[in-house]
């Protein structure tokens, strides 16, 4: 792995009135890999990725960006400030259309007076680069731009949801059990996307439970366990009884942890 | 996506033959229902717009000329334009899947606000009337706080502030009309929108022409800037639009801010196609704007229908009861029909919303 990491957690801790949902956790994220993130259920995954994005405040602990202290009060300067992020629950607005839900927050207006006066949205420049951007990421075959994302499939969504993520300049992009509520060929899909997304020099972060996704696809493995992290691991030299095996605590990592 | 070796896992080889495009945006062919279905999803406004046109044509022939005659249609497009407006303020509310039962209390106390500081305390009538759109907005306001701040759901919220604000109203005018000569010797300007164009037997008032606009604006506001998409999606699910980078408090503040004032406008509006000003008047008010925003197929759920829809429902509401009146039919019946319009708009919502890929 190369110098330093760009995005870094130091001893996070997030509380839910008696729930510790995140225990002292760290977390590296290093340039251009695929950093898996596993973990049992409520293992405080969500809560991590959360923090990182803005979308909740840790109680204690310090976020780094580029090694720069950062504080994030909304998911919106997250975002700002480049860290782009797939919830599990997608966070599209499913009776706006495909553009509309590309361009949430970032709508770009018309010049002169009616986009700077009557604020009118340039439509026709909103459509083509959704357009440009889906097929970069070749979810774009043809059809209607503006259909609502309601009427798309869970794979279909959720390539709108990662080319929003992916369309932006993101430094950082965070996927929540991208393939968790997908079917086989939409799995494989996505797994494909998030492998051509890190060939654009994009380092992912990839939470999930489905241990051959995360071995085929991930660089680096972090276990979460308790609401912190207990170790980072080599998918290389690691198999994925071993990883079970420490996610549930059958098994403590001996020093073959990365 | 070119990968040299073989990837993935052994049971998922043979996928490589299959058709991998699932995230690919095909069109669908399914049967007659469903592409009905498909189509109004699409075009929420449909369903309103061919009642409408269906309605004024069955009444056209049921009650003949009387109906159908210029002074007829424009009369019922003045009898709908106050709660039409109102209605306007009320699809901002529901589009974000909130409810608002205090407009028409928020208009009649602006009404009363306006027409008290320019009829009996004086005060150039302009003045009068910018106090009032500043009510409407502040009135806006504290509902929009209660929503956003004290998290009340806006059915709770909106009803707590139409007592209030009723309750203000009849203390501010001791429960008296302002008398029509009173307003036209002190204040005219306040009934400028009874005043009309007329040209053959039509007679177009400026309100309704104010209701025409503002329905316009809104329409551009909410289809062509980014506020608008906003708006929508705040009212299809506040959490995800949250997520994804809008600040949902502040645009809800801004839509209850924005239905206030509207509703301050029709309270300018509702002096002129009363004559007077009383504190009693439009008490169903309230309750009308909802049936004209849901007739026009706008979801009370949030984040769907066009607010086009609510002018449209507002119109069918008017046609349905001049209709009825012309063919003699009892008042009673005109209820009864607007209740099964009420119950099969909202029907027809709910299976527009079951549409699935
Ligand atoms: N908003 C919340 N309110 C209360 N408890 C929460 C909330 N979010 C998460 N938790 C709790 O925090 C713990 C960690 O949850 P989560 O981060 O969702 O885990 P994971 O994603 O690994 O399944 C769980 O016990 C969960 O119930
Ligand atoms: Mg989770």
């Amino acid at each position: 792995m190369s110098a330093h990491p760009i995005l870094q957690a130091r001893g996070l801790v997030k509380r839910y009135g008696r729930v510790t949902a995140l225990d002292n956790a760290d977390f590296d994220l290093y340039p251009g890999e695929i950093l898996a993130v596993i973990g049992d259920n409520g293992a405080g995954k969500s809560s991590l990725i959360k923090a990182l994005s803005g979308a909740v405040q840790p109680d204690e602990g310090e976020i780094l960006l580029d090694g720069k202290p950062v504080h994030f009060s909304s998911p919106l300067q997250a975002q700002d400030a480049g860290i782009a992020t797939v919830y599990q629950t997608l966070a599209l607005s499913p009776a706006l259309s495909i553009v509309d839900n590309m361009f949430v927050g970032r709508e770009l207006r018309k010049p002169g007076f009616m986009g700077q006066y009557l604020r009118q949205l340039d439509k026709p420049a909103m459509r083509a680069f959704a357009r440009e951007k889906l097929s970069e990421l070749g979810l774009m075959t043809i059809q209607n731009i503006d259909q609502q994302v309601e009427t798309l499939s869970g794979g279909q969504r959720q390539g709108v949801a990662v080319a929003r993520a992916a369309a932006f300049g993101s430094k950082v992009i965070i996927l929540d059990e991208p393939t968790a509520a997908l079917g086989v060929k939409e799995s494989r899909r996505v797994l494909e996307l998030i492998l051509d997304v890190r060939s654009r020099g994009i380092p992912i972060v990839l939470i999930s439970h489905n241990m051959p996704h995360v071995f085929e696809v991930a660089d680096r493995i972090h276990i979460h366990r308790l609401g912190r992290r207990l170790c980072t691991i080599d998918p290389k030299e690691h198999s994925m009884s071993d990883a079970v095996a420490y996610m549930t605590g059958a098994k403590e990592p001996g020093d073959k942890a990365a | 996506m070119t990968q040299s070796a073989p990837k993935g896992q052994s049971f998922e080889h043979d996928l490589e033959k299959s058709d991998k495009r699932v995230a690919s945006f095909e069109a669908h062919s399914k049967g007659g229902l469903h592409r009905l279905q498909h189509i109004l999803h699409g075009n929420p406004t449909l369903v309103p717009v061919i009642v409408l046109l269906v309605s004024v044509a069955v009444f056209g022939l049921i009650a003949g000329g009387k109906f159908f005659s210029a002074f007829n249609l424009t009369l019922i497009m003045q009898q709908v334009s106050i709660i039409g407006i109102l209605a306007a303020a009320q699809s901002l509310i529901i589009l974000t899947a909130g409810i608002d039962l205090s407009v028409a209390a928020i208009m009649v106390l602006m009404s009363v606000i306006a027409g008290n500081l320019a009829v009996y305390s004086g005060w150039p009538a302009p003045i009068a009337l910018l106090v009032a759109f500043v009510g409407g907005t502040v009135a806006g306001l504290m509902n929009g706080l209660l929503v956003t701040k004290v998290k009340l759901p806006p059915f709770i919220t909106t009803l707590g502030t139409w007592s209030i604000f009723y309750a203000l109203n009849l203390w501010l005018s001791g429960a008296q009309s302002i008398r029509s000569q009173d307003i036209d010797a002190n204040a005219p300007l306040l009934k400028f929108f009874g005043e009309a164009l007329s040209f053959g037997g039509a007679r177009i008032t400026y309100g309704s022409i104010l209701m025409i606009a503002i329905f316009g604006v809104l329409w551009y506001m909410l289809n062509h800037t980014a506020w608008g998409r906003h708006v929508y999606a705040v009212g299809d699910d506040k959490e995800a639009a949250e997520l994804a980078g809008i600040r949902t408090d502040r645009t809800l503040l801004s839509v209850y801010m924005l239905a206030g004032f509207v509703c301050s406008i029709a309270a300018w509006a509702s002096i002129g196609r009363v004559g007077s000003i009383s504190p009693q008047s439009f008490y169903e008010g309230n309750l009308q704007s909802i049936t004209a925003v849901v007739v026009g197929g706008i979801s009370l759920f949030g984040g769907r229908g066009s607010i086009l829809g609510a002018l449209f429902g507002a119109l069918i509401v008017g046609v349905f009861q001049s209709g009825l009146r012309l063919s003699n039919v009892d008042v009673l019946w005109q209820v009864f029909a607007i209740g099964w319009l009420i119950i099969i708009a909202v029907a027809i919502d709910q299976w527009i919303r079951k549409v699935s890929a």
